[in-house]
This record gives C-alpha cells, sequence and structure tokens, in this order.
C-alpha cells in the first residue's frame, strides 16, 4: 500500500487581512534536530515592515472605534478558534521541538490567555480612568486611549504563548500591531494569523511578519509612524539599539524581558495599561 | 463686526494708574549656593551666574554653577538619605510633605514676587496662578504618601531611588512642585535642577524645605545650565529622570538613558489647535484664545498657539481678536495691570523674532498690536498669523512665544485632520455650544489634555502630558504617581 504524500503548508506572512510572501522574495530554513527541513520560511523586509505599518496605521481608528463589548467579543473568538484547532498547534510545537507535555500545556494557556485579555476589554478602563476633583468651577475627567500602533519583538521562546501575551493586550486596548515572530519557532505565529483571519479581526490590526530580529529590530524601533515598542528578549545590545532608535520620534518603550509567561501572575491589566495613553477633558460647569 | 464705534476701548478717557507690587517684603540674596546634603556649599569649581530680570536687564543674583562633582555630590546625598526617607512611616512622610505646601502658603506673596522678577510673567499670574497652584501641588500629593497601595489595584508598589529631575523657566516654582511632590510622596529622594534663567524660587524653596526640617539630602537643588542636566542624565547613581523641556533635548535624554535601566518621564513640546465652532460662544471663545496664546506671554508647551476656525464665522472672530488684543497691556510685569510681562530671556526673544521672519517669509500675514513697549527688557508684542497654510513652519512648530498661526476650517473631519497634522500632542481646545460635538471631538483629538469652552487650567488632581511627540508618561493626579513608583506582583 502506497502511503498518502501530505500537502506541505507554505507558512506566509499576513499583512492588512492578506497572507502575501515577502516582497524580498527572501527565505531562511527552518530546521528539525536532524538537519530535515521543516518549511522555508519568509524572510521579511523592512519593505514588509513598511508595508504592514501601512495597514496597521489605515485599521488603527477603525478598530479604536469599535465597542469594547464587541472588541471583547472578537478576542473571545480567536480563544474559540484557536481551541478548534488545538491539536493543530500542538503537532507545530512538537515539530519544531518542544516536548508533547510542554506543547499541550502552552496551547491551552494560550486559549486561556486570550479569554483572560477578552474579559478586560469592557473592564480595564473602569479601573484606570478617573474623576478628577478638580478646585475650579470645572468637570474633569481622565479616559484611556489606544496610543496606536505598537510595534511588536515578539518572545523567542515561547513562541505561542508569548506572542498571544503580547498581541492581546495592545489590541484589547484597541492599538493595532506589527509583530516580529520568534525566529526559531516561527511556525505558530504563521498559523496564529489563520486563526486571527477567521476571528472577525479586522484585516490590518495585527499583522505578522517572520525574519531575523537582527535585520528587522532597529526597522520596527526607528519607523516614524509607530507609537510605541515592545522589545521581548534579545540581548543587552539590542535593548539599547532599540531604545536609542525609538527616540527619534519619542515612542514608548515597553521592556519585556526575562517574563516567564506560563506563569499566570505575567498576566494583567497593566500590559494593557502599558499602550494606553491618558487622555484628560475639562469642562466648565455652568448654565 | 466691530466697527470703530463699538470696539473695545477698556481705557478710553480713563488711564490705568500704575499699580506696582512691592519689593519691600522679599528677600533675595546677592550669591546662592547649592542646597546639598540639607546645607548650602559653594560650588566645587567656584563658579557663578548671573540671573537677570528679563523686564529690566538688571541682575538680581548670582547662582553656582554646578558642575560634574556637584552633581556627584548632591546624587550621593541623595542616596545617603533614600533608606531612610523610604523606609519612614509614610504618614510621617506625607506630614513633611503637608509642611512644605503650608510654608508655601504662608510665603505666598513672596514667591510671587520673586517668580516675576527673575522670569518676567505678570505677577497676577504668578500670585494667582503659579504660587498657588505650587502649593496645592504639596498639599494633594503629601495625603497620597500613605495611601499609595490604594492608588494600582493588584500591583505592590515600591519606591524608585533617587529621581533626578530638570525643569523649565516658564514656570520655574509650579515645575519644581509637579516633579518633587510625588516623588517625595512615593518615598523617593530628589536632585533637581531649575532652568537657567529663573533659577531663584527654586532656591527659595530650598530654604522652605529646610525650614520644614526634611532630613538631609532628601531634596537637593542644584543651579547650572544644560551640562549640569547631562550630568543629572548621566549619572549612574539616578534611578530615574524627569525633564520638562523642548522635544529636541526630551530626544536626547531618551537617547542617553538608551542600555539603562532608568526610567523617565517626559514632558515635552506642543502645538496645541483651539477650534472654535460656528455655534460657540463667539466672546467666551475670543477671551479663550487669548488665554490660550499670551498666557505667560505664549511661554507654555500646552499653549494654544494654532486657532482653527469655522470658515463662517472666521472674519467675526479674527476682527474680535484682533479688538481684544488691542485692550491687552504689555509691559512692567510687577504691575497688576500688567497682561502680557516680559519674554523670558534674550536668547527666547531671538527665537521668536526669527520665527516672526520666517512666518512672513513663508507667506503667512502678520498682524501685532499698536501698544507700546518698553524701552529696557525683552518684549515680544503679541502677534498672529492669517493665511498660513499646514506645512508652514509657524504653524508645525512650537515657538514658544505670543504668537499665534489662524487657520480655518469648514468640516469636522477637516478641522480634526488639521488639529493631529503635527508631530505634537500635548493639548487642544474645543469651542462649542454642542455637548455632542465636545464628546466627539474629544474622542478625536490625539492629545493628552483636551479644554472644551475654557482653556489652560491645570489642578494637582488632573493627570497631565502628552501623546506622540509632546512626551512620556504623566504628571499629575493620581496617574501622576506612576512615575515615581515600581509596581510589582504582589
Amino acid at each position: 500500500m502506497s502511503a498518502r504524500l501530505t500537502v506541505a503548508k507554505t507558512y506566509k506572512i499576513y499583512i492588512g487581512g492578506k497572507f502575501p510572501r515577502t516582497e524580498s522574495a527572501r527565505y531562511y530554513p527552518l530546521e528539525d534536530k536532524k538537519g530535515g527541513v521543516i518549511a522555508n520560511i519568509c524572510r521579511g523586509s523592512r519593505k514588509d515592515f513598511r508595508n504592514a505599518m501601512v495597514a496597521a496605521r489605515g485599521a488603527q481608528p477603525g478598530w479604536a472605534k469599535a465597542s469594547a463589548y464587541l472588541r471583547g467579543q472578537i478576542l473571545y473568538r480567536i480563544a474559540e478558534m484557536l481551541e478548534g484547532r488545538r491539536e493543530q498547534f500542538i503537532g507545530e510545537l512538537r515539530v519544531q521541538g518542544v516536548t508533547a507535555r510542554a506543547a499541550e500545556k502552552e496551547v491551552d494557556a494560550a486559549i486561556d490567555r486570550l479569554v483572560y485579555f477578552a474579559g478586560w476589554a469592557d473592564k480595564y478602563q473602569q479601573v484606570f480612568s478617573s474623576v478628577n476633583p478638580v478646585s475650579s468651577a470645572h468637570f474633569n475627567f481622565s479616559v484611556l486611549e489606544p496610543t496606536g500602533v505598537v510595534a511588536i519583538l515578539a518572545p523567542e521562546e515561547s513562541s505561542l504563548l508569548g506572542l498571544i501575551s503580547n498581541i492581546a493586550p495592545a489590541i484589547v486596548g484597541g492599538n493595532s500591531c506589527v509583530v516580529l515572530a520568534s525566529e526559531s519557532l516561527p511556525l505558530c505565529a504563521v498559523s496564529f494569523a489563520e486563526v486571527l483571519h477567521a476571528s472577525d479581526v479586522p484585516g490590518g490590526v495585527v499583522n505578522i511578519l517572520t525574519g531575523f530580529r537582527s535585520e528587522l529590530s532597529s526597522h520596527f524601533a526607528s519607523h516614524m509612524d509607530v507609537n510605541a515598542v515592545i522589545y521581548c528578549d534579545g540581548g543587552k545590545k539590542m535593548a539599547q539599539a532599540v531604545q536609542e532608535a525609538a527616540a527619534d520620534n519619542i515612542k514608548r518603550v515597553i521592556r519585556r524581558t526575562d517574563v516567564n509567561w506560563t506563569d499566570n501572575s505575567s498576566q494583567h491589566p497593566y500590559l494593557v495599561r502599558d499602550t494606553q495613553e491618558v487622555k484628560t477633558t475639562w469642562h466648565p460647569i455652568g448654565v | 463686526m466691530a466697527t470703530p464705534e463699538n470696539k473695545l476701548a477698556f481705557d478710553d478717557g480713563w488711564q490705568y494708574s500704575p499699580a506696582p507690587e512691592s519689593t519691600d517684603h522679599i528677600k533675595i540674596k546677592k550669591k546662592y549656593d547649592l542646597f546639598i546634603g540639607g546645607e548650602f556649599i559653594a560650588p566645587e569649581k567656584g563658579k557663578y551666574f548671573d540671573t537677570v530680570n528679563p523686564a529690566t536687564e538688571e541682575t538680581l543674583s548670582r547662582v553656582a554653577m554646578a558642575s560634574d562633582v556637584d552633581v556627584d555630590k548632591a546624587v550621593k546625598a541623595a542616596r545617603k538619605a533614600f533608606p531612610a526617607w523610604s523606609r519612614m512611616k509614610a504618614s510621617e512622610r506625607g506630614k513633611y510633605i503637608y509642611r512644605i505646601a503650608r510654608i508655601l502658603q504662608e510665603r505666598s506673596r513672596e514667591f510671587a514676587a520673586i517668580e516675576t522678577l527673575d522670569g518676567g510673567k505678570p505677577i497676577r499670574e504668578s500670585r494667582d496662578v503659579d504660587i498657588p497652584l505650587a502649593a496645592a501641588h504639596f498639599f494633594y500629593y503629601a495625603g497620597w504618601a500613605d495611601k499609595l497601595e490604594y492608588a494600582f489595584p493588584g500591583r505592590k508598589v515600591k519606591p524608585i531611588g533617587v529621581a533626578g529631575q530638570i525643569i523649565p523657566w516658564n514656570f520655574p516654582l509650579l515645575m519644581a512642585s509637579w516633579k518633587i511632590a510625588p516623588a517625595l510622596a512615593c518615598g523617593n529622594t530628589v536632585v533637581i535642577k531649575p532652568a537657567e534663567t529663573t533659577p531663584l524660587t527654586a532656591m527659595k524653596l530650598a530654604e522652605v524645605i529646610a525650614d520644614a526640617g526634611l532630613p538631609p539630602g532628601v531634596v537637593n537643588i542644584i543651579t547650572g545650565a544644560g551640562a549640569t542636566g547631562a550630568a543629572i542624565v548621566n549619572h549612574p547613581g539616578v534611578d530615574k529622570i524627569a525633564f520638562t523641556g523642548s522635544t529636541g533635548v526630551g530626544r536626547i535624554i531618551q537617547k542617553a538613558l538608551a542600555g539603562t535601566n532608568k526610567k523617565y518621564t517626559l514632558e515635552l513640546g506642543g502645538k496645541a489647535a483651539n477650534i472654535i465652532f460656528a455655534d460657540a460662544a463667539i466672546d467666551e471663545a475670543v477671551e479663550g484664545i487669548v488665554n490660550g496664546i499670551f498666557f505667560n506671554q505664549g511661554h507654555v508647551c500646552c499653549a494654544g498657539s494654532r486657532l482653527l476656525v469655522q470658515e463662517s464665522v472666521a472674519a467675526t472672530v479674527i476682527q474680535k481678536l484682533k479688538d481684544r488684543m488691542e485692550t491687552l497691556i504689555i509691559g512692567d510685569p510687577m504691575d497688576k495691570n500688567t497682561d502680557i510681562g516680559a519674554i523670558n530671556s534674550k536668547e527666547q526673544l531671538n527665537t521668536i523674532k526669527s520665527y516672526l521672519k520666517i512666518g512672513q517669509e513663508e507667506g503667512g500675514e502678520m498682524f501685532q498690536t499698536s501698544c507700546r513697549v518698553p524701552k529696557q527688557g525683552y518684549w515680544c508684542r503679541p502677534t498672529i498669523f492669517t493665511g498660513v497654510a499646514q506645512s508652514n513652519r509657524v504653524v508645525q512648530e512650537e515657538i514658544f512665544g505670543p504668537v499665534l498661526a489662524i487657520q480655518t476650517f469648514r468640516t469636522f473631519d477637516e478641522a480634526i485632520a488639521k488639529a493631529n497634522n503635527t508631530p505634537y500632542g500635548l493639548s487642544g481646545g474645543i469651542w462649542t455650544d454642542k455637548g455632542s460635538k465636545i464628546f466627539k471631538m474629544t474622542q478625536s483629538i490625539r492629545a493628552g489634555v483636551v479644554w472644551a469652552n475654557t482653556f489652560n487650567k491645570f489642578d494637582p488632581t488632573s493627570p497631565f502630558g502628552g501623546y506622540k511627540e509632546s512626551g512620556v508618561g504623566r504628571e499629575g493626579g493620581l496617574h501622576g504617581l506612576d512615575a515615581y513608583l515600581k509596581l510589582e506582583n504582589p
């Protein structure tokens, strides 16, 4: 009996709700422990990043205007879709060398983390906003608003749970984002883009690139339309380079190194707040 | 439309008599040393610089120029004071801060007069705005000292350590209070540098802090110029930097801090749009425009330096604005009738003048009031530019003077597009009688503070700070505590 030939997946990047190959037509091979090629991964370019930025900027205002209830439901929907594809993600983690037990644990935690942040959609505002008792005859209140477009250099080791732990708090607060996936474990990020695509997340709200951090991190940090940059892992030298480049347009720089994403204490609404601005409005009281 | 017959003429037939604030009740020493470790000590290298009254160009006093060695001394004093101060019973820490607030209130008249002499702002403003607000900030944050755990639900809070603070010359004492009060309440110790041109009220504040009996080294006040500030930023013993000033310097600081673990907050420049809709109460709006751009000679980062006026009322608003501007009294800042004081320094006056030239070269039409200005001192008449384009430098760049760029718009969307089309995002204003429009506007303006049917209001309970290139972080209110605390998992 001849074995059926499996259909191998082409792993592509995710920009503006579409799955193009990198415009640079470059790749890097993802290999298993024995040196066999698992997949050819897109080696994204600066141009891909810039295209993703256009998509992210375009999508952000509409996403921010969506009601908190709707954003919460869409995040919950992502969790539902991920649950349905649980086995696929476990398989992808395993093929990249993660043990069965750890893979299961990571996927389950990732699904639960989406549910956790889905629930914050219509609550963080109540926790973090304020009415301010000013001394003059004014009504004065402060609310949170999304900072805009967030560039995320995702964790290297925690390629699914860590990825989601950074994307979810950014988008639940109405930001859009451009994400650089784990370089050594990129498969789940690409498949997660497919999950997003099936979850009513508007195109452009999340954009996911694969490629070399050493090549792309400086662009993530220096692009003048990025409002905030989050970096996970990476060495001290990269951290310094990111912070320096970020100063060109006074980006918010959020460091999330040395975080154990499997620990539930790593999930809290301050991750949402990290990419929020405080806006204060004054109005006179009178007739 | 105003006609010559109904033009505003506040002094028609009557002239204002001079109403100068007296100076017999104030004490300015001939020379000020550095306040380090609870003592006034001479700078290591023995250098001093003049601080000048910008309204008369007379030297008021000589102030120490702190070098790297002095900065190091100050940081070491702050480090040394940190363990005891941060571990002190929080309610006791709060009581020290309350003391500062009370002494400032008691000495408010003296502080107001010195602020005006040293910086050039009208005495009415330092008396009614700067000094009362400074005292209020200390009073507000004093009360937080023993309540911090309620501010950040689910987090354990800890002080950061030594805060290095660098403040500008436009609201000298007020900026010092914005920075020192929350830092102390959160259990940090402080090294602060006032601006080069306005050091006097900070040195008077040092006297207050000494009188209040604060432990030595909890607050260190050192004077100097840019190099002194850079030495604070780069000192490894500083854990947090708080800076208020230009976006250019803010960028340099953010770069300098790269690769360190220092926390930072930056309050930088602005180019706020004040947006007047046709349905606004026009006369009130005109007052708001005047307050927005001419308050403190326009030396305000959140000044309403751009006016966006709906086309159908533009001619009326501009005419009324010109008429109102003609009534503004420019002159001796110590006179209680003065509306517009002196430009803070010769250097700043030159910057403003260069923008007046640029604005005209770009094709803008310049209008200045016809008021007389004193011969001595640094002055700039209230100025507006009409006929300017969005790309003009007087529309895009912060001038930090009494210069208003006026544009018109037809639709709501056009107003928002223009308002948001600068790299800044500190503040914005909107004038309309329609509540729903206010809410839509405040949701659409990308700025940290929005004044609706008012402008340039401040309060210790109200967070202040910018979006985009106007800065990072907030000062004031509950949100302002965050900059001075480490938030940790419980």
